[in-house]
């Protein structure tokens, strides 16, 4: 009793689980219930029941309301489909001028909307891809076929590998010194030399695009969002679904809306990537103290000088981060979106790991990440420049740069011109290297894999399905055997006792909207396999941080490594632990771990770090040992900061199910997957999306929550 | 008398979202509390004062005294909620925002507590950066800046980051920053009160050498009362958004209005901050000595001299005229006396 009046919460908490679980004993397994593997829905099953609403028939499976709600929103993803398709196909037709067939044609104003959208961006792509790799039809966009036809010389040429390679050592060099310029000469040539060079190039070329774009449309929304608190209020819960929204499930709309190809890939990358930035200019400006704008103001800044000589400066840090992010986003796409036609590395990735050609997936992914490296390096380099107003300068000494590029623009022209006579009848190698036709180190991977295998298989699969069958499987299973409504009461219980009756709205919301979507059961099956990751992830990261953080040097270590980690591609974690395991949920689940463990380790770390140097010293003169202080001290107040680290990690985990369902996994993932080789997908995939960004949703609200309270309970910040 | 730089008549600020209409029923009779019980807050009460050429206004307040409200009115940072404010005759509340801009790009300068310097340029950059914001091109506006650096005797630090420089060091850019434009009225939000005291001292030195050199009209903010009598020419002393008094620093310490400035008076040693002629009787013969003291001379340099004196001592003023006279007994009781003054 004692214990129960000291710690009221502890008894609410106790009682909560108390409900739930006489919830899930009280009601039964219905006799009829499977999980369904196959698509169902799709069968006319007579055991089915239907209703219809809107006009639309949805077919499931009824059960008991305590055990499985009914899909009552089962008809939103075919009416998000044929609204899509009304849109795209039949609505506002109107008459727009051709230029190839030289008619007025009929066309929907959406279609034409975002058929000159596609043309725009695939203009871009072209435009830079062929100023790398050469080509007609930047030429073609200003011309006409028949005009290249009768004038053949009239190409772009495309820049030799070499001019490229020494081209980004120099801007290296300008940005950020030896370092890096060493860094990017090697980076491009290893990508020449080993033949990935072209694939490489169009990557760059769509990154090129995507990148600036997503960046400008961030940084400009984040404006408006400062400026006007109604923009902002509009913005936000579209922020907040994006922000754990798979990107997997973007590309299915985006299919019906854009089509296939570069260009949409573009659009979507951009739809991924702008809201992050959005949050992070916003932050960042709303972190400039109140007296630098003053000081703006008092230097006559004008409203234009004082948002881009005063507040974005200002707010570097947080818009940089974003930039990071933005590029992060990028290469994640430049893989995802090969899904849907995008060419470059991603989609030899893609080729390579359905093929089970884990050598060449792997210098696939090194090429990717090395450009992802390459690319980060150099904004940071370059955000951070500095003028030299002083150095009192010739000629020589201040266009070296540009002088240097202009003599090797000359010598590797000259050594290609020399390589077309060289290796007459061949390949010119000094021009270009062709794809495959580099050192290739796949075969040496290859039988490095078969080699583990030969050699490790016993113990891998034992240790495959020991955790198949002692961990996952019973816990899949328990996760299944909840009630839908103890789920619910679990869920909404907690919102109420975290953030009180407002919270526990909202988080019943989120929940309900899943629970009465057609796939509760799939994504209790996402929720388990997140679940998985993020405990054994954040087992290990604070783990790791906690001892990193004992030594300034290994916590920059670690950080610097953290920072690496986040750069590459998410789908290039699926590499390594294919090579080892094989095409196993165990797979995926180490993909999980390791993709989530980076930001459960960071956040401890930064959690540890922002602990007041002053109470460390404090308690070190209350005489504490190391464990004391790390205990009763550092961890209490890291805690909130750890637990934003976990939001994170959730967030992480919960993507990376989702990818991992290209390797074969029974949840939303692979809903989502089929949507994209279905024509009538667009809504499911959509509708999959929501259900997933919820499921994250519902855990950053309880965390968030929890966090505020905690971080004012503390007074920190 | 030429007109006044700055001259503030009724000027009102009142936060709160009906601030407005309630100052308009309140009729020019403010009150604190009924305000507040409004859900306004009030800022700045009533304050009319003037402040003319070349001279230093100090404003000194406790925090949340409305000081720092009202130097924002004046540099119209934020909008007073009543009143008028004239600069140099111009009524600042009715400019636009393009005579604003132009105003704050020649006539005014400003330094903050905090320094609010911008963390991504360096020394030399935050200083030109109010030039270059007026369109003056990139080299001379460094040129210039370059001046002012040495100015502040930072010269050899140019191309550091503030991040890079001590407070004392960064406010010194702060100052130079304010004073690139050369303008006519320099407004000083606490400048030295987040500094070390050795420091703040020899900032405060610095600063009495700069304005003997530039004789700028200044608006100098400050909760240290010593600080403020150091400084001023003159001494607004705030409470509650109120001008409790306004008055020469010797007058203020001589004659307090309020019980409140006062107390504030009660631990200054006034034989540093009086001079003779605050103290001084009318000219005598009587018993009048050989001794001649210059009238604007600071008791304590010439107490001993005055002390060990017999009889009454003559004041002059710098053309040797006398203009009044002093008996040791005065000093004695001005400096050591009971604190309520006989003048």
């Amino acid at each position: 009793m004692e214990i129960l009046k000291k710690y009221p919460k502890l008894f609410q908490w106790l009682f909560l689980l108390i409900v739930f679980f006489a919830l899930c004993f009280a009601i039964d397994v219905p006799e009829t219930y499977k999980f369904i593997r196959g698509q169902a829905e799709f069968v006319k099953d007579p055991n089915q029941s239907t209703f219809v609403f809107l006009g639309k028939e949805v077919r499931y499976y009824a059960f008991d309301v305590f055990w499985r709600l009914p899909p009552l929103l089962g008809w939103l993803p075919i009416w998000i489909n044929d609204s899509l398709f009304f849109l795209m196909n039949d609505w506002m037709p109107m008459e727009f001028w051709n230029e190839d067939t030289q008619e007025y044609k009929t066309r929907p104003l959406v279609l034409q909307i975002t058929r000159n959208l596609t043309a725009f961006m695939t203009f871009l792509i072209e435009l830079i891809r062929e100023i790398l790799l050469g080509g007609l039809e930047t030429i073609v966009a200003f011309t006409s076929w028949d005009w290249i036809d009768a004038n053949p010389w009239a190409e772009l040429p495309g820049l030799p590998w070499t001019i490229v390679a020494a081209g980004s050592a120099i801007l290296a060099y300008k940005l950020g010194g030896r370092g890096l310029a060493i860094f990017a000469g090697l980076a491009m040539t290893y990508i020449s030399i080993f033949g990935q060079w072209k694939p490489s190039m169009q990557t760059l070329s769509f990154i090129l695009v995507a990148a600036p774009l997503s960046f400008i449309f961030g940084l400009s929304l984040g404006i408006a969002a400062f400026k006007s608190k109604r923009v902002e209020k509009a913005l936000y819960p579209i922020l907040l679904v994006m922000q754990t929204m798979p990107q997997y499930a973007v590309l299915v709309p985006a299919l019906v809306l854009f089509g296939v190809g570069d260009h949409a890939a573009v659009i979507i990358t951009m739809i991924v990537a702008v809201p992050p930035m959005i949050l992070l200019t916003l932050l960042g400006l709303r972190a400039v103290p109140p007296e630098v704008i003053e000081a703006g103001r008092m230097s006559g800044c004008n409203n234009w000088q004082l948002m881009f000589k005063v507040l974005i400066p200002t707010a570097r840090r947080d818009i940089l981060i974003g930039v990071n992010q933005v590029i992060m986003v990028c290469f994640s796409m430049a893989v995802i979106s090969a899904f849907i036609g995008a060419k470059g590395l991603g989609f030899n990735l893609l080729l390579a790991l359905n093929q089970l050609n884990i050598g060449l997936a792997l210098e696939a992914g090194l090429c990717i990440s090395l450009i992802a490296i390459l690319l980060d390096k150099m904004s940071l380099a370059w955000a951070n420049k500095q003028v030299d107003y002083f150095g009192n300068l010739n000629f020589f000494q201040r266009n070296k740069n540009s002088l240097f590029f202009g003599l090797i623009m000359i010598v590797g022209i000259a050594l290609a011109y020399f390589g077309s006579i060289y290796f007459k009848g061949g390949y010119n190698y000094l021009f270009e290297v062709p794809h495959n036709k580099g050192i290739s180190t796949a075969d040496f991977w290859n039988k490095g894999v078969d080699w583990i295998f030969d050699t490790f298989f016993v113990y891998i699969k034992a240790f495959n399905t020991w955790l198949i069958v002692e961990v996952l499987q019973p816990m899949r299973a328990l996760y299944l055997r909840m009630p839908a409504i103890a789920t619910i009461v679990l869920v909404v219980g907690a919102g109420y006792l975290i953030g009180g009756i407002r919270s526990a709205l909202v988080v019943c919301g989120l929940t309900l909207f899943i629970a009465l979507s057609p796939w509760w059961d799939r994504a209790l099956v996402t929720t388990y396999m997140a679940t998985f990751g993020v405990i054994v992830s954040c087992i290990i990261g604070f783990t790791v941080g906690t001892l990193c953080f004992q030594n300034k040097h290994s916590t920059k270590f670690m950080l610097n490594v953290c920072d690496i980690f986040q750069t590459f591609p998410s789908f290039v974690y699926l590499i390594p632990v294919m090579m080892l395991f094989g095409i196993t949920d165990t797979s995926v689940l180490i993909a999980v771990i390791v993709y989530a463990t980076i930001p459960a380790t960071r956040y401890t770390i930064e959690g540890l770090r922002s602990v007041p140097s002053g109470l460390h010293d404090a308690a070190t003169m209350s005489g504490v040992t190391k464990f004391q202080r790390l205990f009763k001290i550092e961890f209490p107040l890291a805690f909130p900061h750890m637990m934003l680290g976990l939001n994170q990690t959730i967030v992480f985990a919960l993507f990376m199910v989702i990818i991992g369902a290209f390797i074969g996994t029974e949840d939303l993932g692979q809903y989502i997957l089929k949507a994209l080789s279905d024509k009538k997908g667009a809504g499911i995939g959509l509708t999959l999306g929501i259900c997933v960004a919820f499921i994250g949703l519902i855990f950053d609200n309880l965390i968030r929550t929890w966090v505020d309270k905690r971080k004012k309970h503390l007074g920190i910040d | 008398m030429s007109e006044p730089v700055i001259k503030c008549e009724s000027v009102y600020k009142i936060f709160g979202e009906n601030a407005e209409t309630m100052l308009k029923k309140a009729n020019g009779n403010v009150d604190a509390k009924t305000f507040q019980e409004n859900g306004c807050i009030v800022g700045v009460n009533n304050a009319s004062f003037e402040v003319s050429k070349g001279e230093m206004l100090v404003v000194m307040g406790l925090s949340g005294s409305g000081k720092s409200t009202l130097l924002r009115c004046i540099s119209r940072l934020t909008d007073a909620t009543g009143g008028k404010i004239f600069i140099e005759g111009q009524d600042l509340l009715n400019l636009n925002n393009k005579e604003l801009i132009d105003l704050r790009r020649n006539k005014m300068g400003m330094v903050f507590q905090s320094f609010a310097l911008l963390p991504h340029k360096t020394v030399v950059e935050n200083i030109a950066f109010p030039l270059q914001i007026k369109g003056i091109n990139t080299g001379e506006s460094i040129n210039k800046a370059m001046d002012m650096v040495k100015l502040v005797g930072l010269d050899g630090r140019e191309n550091y980051f503030p991040r890079e420089l001590s407070g004392g060091q960064q406010q010194r850019v702060g100052i130079a920053r304010s004073l690139a434009v050369e303008p006519d009225i320099w407004f000083l939000d606490e400048p030295f009160s987040a500094l070390d005291p050795l420091i703040r001292k020899e900032m405060q030195d610095e600063f009495l050498r700069l304005q003997e050199k530039l004789q700028k009209t200044i608006m100098f903010i400050t909760h240290d009362f010593d600080e403020a009598l150091k400084l001023a020419d003159r001494i607004a002393i705030m409470k509650d958004g109120i001008i409790e008094q306004l008055d020469t620093p010797a007058n203020i310490v001589l004659n307090p209005a309020t019980e409140y400035v006062r107390k504030f008076t009660e631990e200054v040693p006034r034989e540093k901050v009086l001079l003779i002629k605050d103290v001084m009787d009318s000219p005598t013969t009587e018993n009048i000595g050989d001794l001649k003291v210059l009238r604007d001379e600071i008791i304590e340099n010439v107490a001993e001299k005055i002390l060990t004196q017999e009889k009454t001592v003559a004041v002059i003023d710098n053309n040797n005229n006398i203009v009044g006279s002093i008996n040791p007994t005065k000093i004695i009781n001005t400096v050591f006396g009971g604190r309520k003054n006989s003048n």
